[in-house]
Parts: C-alpha cells; sequence; structure tokens
C-alpha cells in the first residue's frame, strides 16, 4: 500500500529544509534518530539545532520503536529518523508494537545506496530492493520522497500514522541538501 | 547470597504506589497483575527488550506522571543501550526496576549467558547516578518509599529466585482494553 504522492516535476533536487518544514508542519516534537548518512547533513544536523524539536540520540533502532509508543500517550508526535538497515534491524519491533499493537510508529527512512535512476525496486542493491516489498508485506503504508516535488507527502503520511495509529514509512530516496 | 521473591517484593510495591504508570515485562508482567490489575499498566509487548524503552516515551509524554519499569534481566541484556539513552535523557519522573534471577524464565529457565552480570555497575556506567540493588525483602521495604520519591532516573536491581508462573495467558496480557483503559485513565487524569 502506498501514500499518494503528488506528481513528480522533471528537477530533481531535494532541499533538506523543505523535509524539515514539513516535519514541523505535522506537528512533529520529538526526533528519535540514529544518524543516517542520507539524512545526516539536511535533516539531522538542522534538527539538532532547531528549538523545535527535542531530539533524542538513541543507541539501536527499535529503542525509536518503544519511545515513540510511550511518547503517544502523552499526545506528543514523534519522528523515528533511521536508515533502512536500522529499519530492517527493528522490523520485530516494528511488528510487534507498530503493526500488532496498532501504535504510531512513523519512520523516515534513509534508503542508503539506492541509485538516483532508478525506483527502489529496482536497485542494484539487494537491501534498497527489499525494502518496499518488506513494507507491502507488512501492510505498513509508505511513500518515496526523492524530490521536492514530493516533499507535499510527508505532512498527510505523518497525520495518517497518528490518525489511524499505524505505522507508516517515509523513504528517502536522496541525500537532502 | 540471600535472595527475594518477586511476588513479595512486588507486593511491596503494590502498597508503595497511587497513580503511577507501571511498564512491566513478561514474567515481571504476569506477577505484577497477579498482584495489580489496574488501568494504569502497560504491557511491554512482543520485541523482548523494549520496556525501558516504552518506559521512557511514557515518562516523556507523561512528564506529570511517575512511571515505574519492572523489567527482566534477559530482556534489559536485549537492550542495554537504553541504559545510555535513559541516562543521556534523564528524565526525573522514571524508576527503572530489573528483577534479575539469571535466567530466561519466560522461555524456559535457560541461563543468561552470563548469569553473574552487576547490572547496578553497568547501569553506573552508563551515566545513571541513582543505582541501587537489592536482595534482602527487609531493605528492600525499608527503601521503596525513599526510592519512589527520589528524582530520576532511578535505577534498582532486585536479586530474585526464578517465579512460578503456571499459566503465560499472553492474549489476556497483551489484550487491547488493557491499552484502552491506560489511555482512559490518563485522559480522565486518574
Amino acid at each position: 500500500m502506498r501514500v499518494d504522492a503528488p506528481a513528480k516535476q522533471a528537477e530533481q533536487v531535494l532541499q533538506g529544509s523543505s523535509v524539515v518544514s514539513a516535519i514541523k508542519a505535522a506537528g512533529v516534537e520529538y526526533v528519535l534518530s540514529v544518524p543516517d548518512i542520507v539524512t545526516s547533513r539536511g535533516v539531522l544536523f538542522p534538527i539538532s539545532e532547531d528549538p523545535a524539536f527535542r531530539l533524542i540520540r538513541v543507541c539501536k533502532e527499535d529503542e525509536c520503536v518503544g519511545i515513540a509508543s510511550g511518547l503517544s500517550y502523552g499526545h506528543k508526535r514523534a519522528l523515528i529518523l533511521i536508515q533502512y538497515t536500522g529499519m530492517l534491524y527493528a522490523m520485530n519491533a516494528i511488528r510487534a508494537v507498530g503493526v500488532e499493537l496498532k501504535q504510531p510508529i512513523c519512520m523516515m527512512v534513509g534508503l542508503l545506496g539506492k541509485e538516483p535512476d532508478r525506483a527502489p525496486r529496482e536497485s542494484g542493491r539487494y537491501g534498497v530492493r527489499i525494502v518496499e516489498p518488506l513494507l507491502d508485506a507488512m501492510g505498513i503504508a509508505h511513500c518515496l520522497i526523492e524530490s521536492d516535488a514530493d516533499v507535499g507527502s510527508i505532512k498527510p503520511a505523518i497525520d495518517e500514522c497518528y490518525a489511524k495509529s499505524l505505522p507508516v514509512a517515509i523513504l528517502i530516496g536522496r541525500s537532502p541538501s | 547470597m540471600s535472595l527475594m521473591k518477586r511476588d513479595e517484593c512486588f507486593r511491596v510495591l503494590a502498597r508503595n504506589i497511587t497513580d503511577e504508570i507501571v511498564v512491566a515485562t513478561y514474567s515481571s508482567a504476569f506477577e505484577w497483575l497477579a498482584i495489580a490489575d489496574r488501568p494504569l499498566n502497560h504491557f511491554s509487548h512482543g520485541a523482548m527488550g523494549l520496556a525501558s524503552s516504552h518506559g521512557l516515551g511514557l515518562a516523556l509524554g507523561l512528564p506529570q506522571r511517575r512511571v515505574i519499569v519492572l523489567d527482566g534481566d534477559g530482556s534489559l541484556l536485549m537492550n542495554l543501550g537504553s541504559l545510555a539513552t535513559i541516562a543521556a535523557v534523564a528524565p526525573k519522573n522514571l524508576i527503572h526496576f530489573v528483577c534479575q534471577n539469571s535466567s530466561y524464565e519466560a522461555n524456559g529457565g535457560h541461563p543468561l549467558p552470563n548469569p553473574e552480570l552487576d547490572f547496578m555497575g553497568i547501569a553506573r556506567a552508563a551515566g545513571i547516578r541513582n543505582c541501587n540493588s537489592f536482595s534482602e525483602i527487609s531493605g528492600f521495604e525499608a527503601d521503596i518509599g525513599s526510592l519512589l520519591r527520589s528524582q530520576g532516573p532511578v535505577f534498582a536491581v532486585l536479586k530474585i529466585h526464578e517465579g512460578h508462573i503456571e499459566n503465560y495467558d499472553y492474549r489476556d496480557l497483551y489484550k487491547p482494553e488493557r491499552r484502552e483503559a491506560l489511555r482512559k485513565a490518563l485522559a480522565a487524569g486518574r
């Protein structure tokens, strides 16, 4: 299943400031993160310096799942900012807490090594290639952000996560500037 | 070394709490539920080891509440990094108990890889300042009041025997009604 994405424009530029603004517009207060080189410069560093966010640096990605679930009882929105390798590591926590317990687990996931001219499913990298099929198999909604034209999908995805109290994955297909 | 019974510890704890949220996992969850079936319980589900992370999230999301985590030693070993995270975030309202019986009790009673671990030393090295260890019920009973009033994060090891849980009814433990009851109790300010 996919969250609807606006039509792509020819210009393939993704600005980190646009991504951060969309996260902020969605009412995210907490960002839970293990650093990801795809989103490090354009998203994580700006968030770390923005007083509108509370950044919690964790040691392993599954910690984020428990913390986000707990925060939801206080009506606090959290974004889990990680790399796809970390998402794969945390799959059991996502399965249990997000899918089976129906907790709002909102992930922004950097697709390290995804080629700019290929869809994730057609990537030459096995790890990238299996991300969307795995999310589909688990019934987790996802969208792909590769340019500024896609940024409009971020707030609806976060809103959907919390409205339905289910996991959502926002995949970042290129390093935001 | 003398050891305590987990249910004895939990009875002492139950007598000393009021409106705290209690996050409990696996064997600790079943014994706590038998003693204190209350709306303000949260049972950490599925991914073993996440009790401390659930507790941290609850403590941050509900800063006016005290949050008590009843963890297991096998569970905590799967999420040792959470101690570093908790130390860095330093929530004042989080109290983390670890029941140490050196056994994967809920999974057949097999021993931990290293049954002699010093969890209090690990927590202290991770940066948690208020660390405690109890192996006598009288000492635990004497200190529990001040422990619960201390500024968090608080970490305490409860050195216990294996319990005698006859029926691990996970379907009942994790039923959605319990999470709904917690949300309703929080919304009602209970």
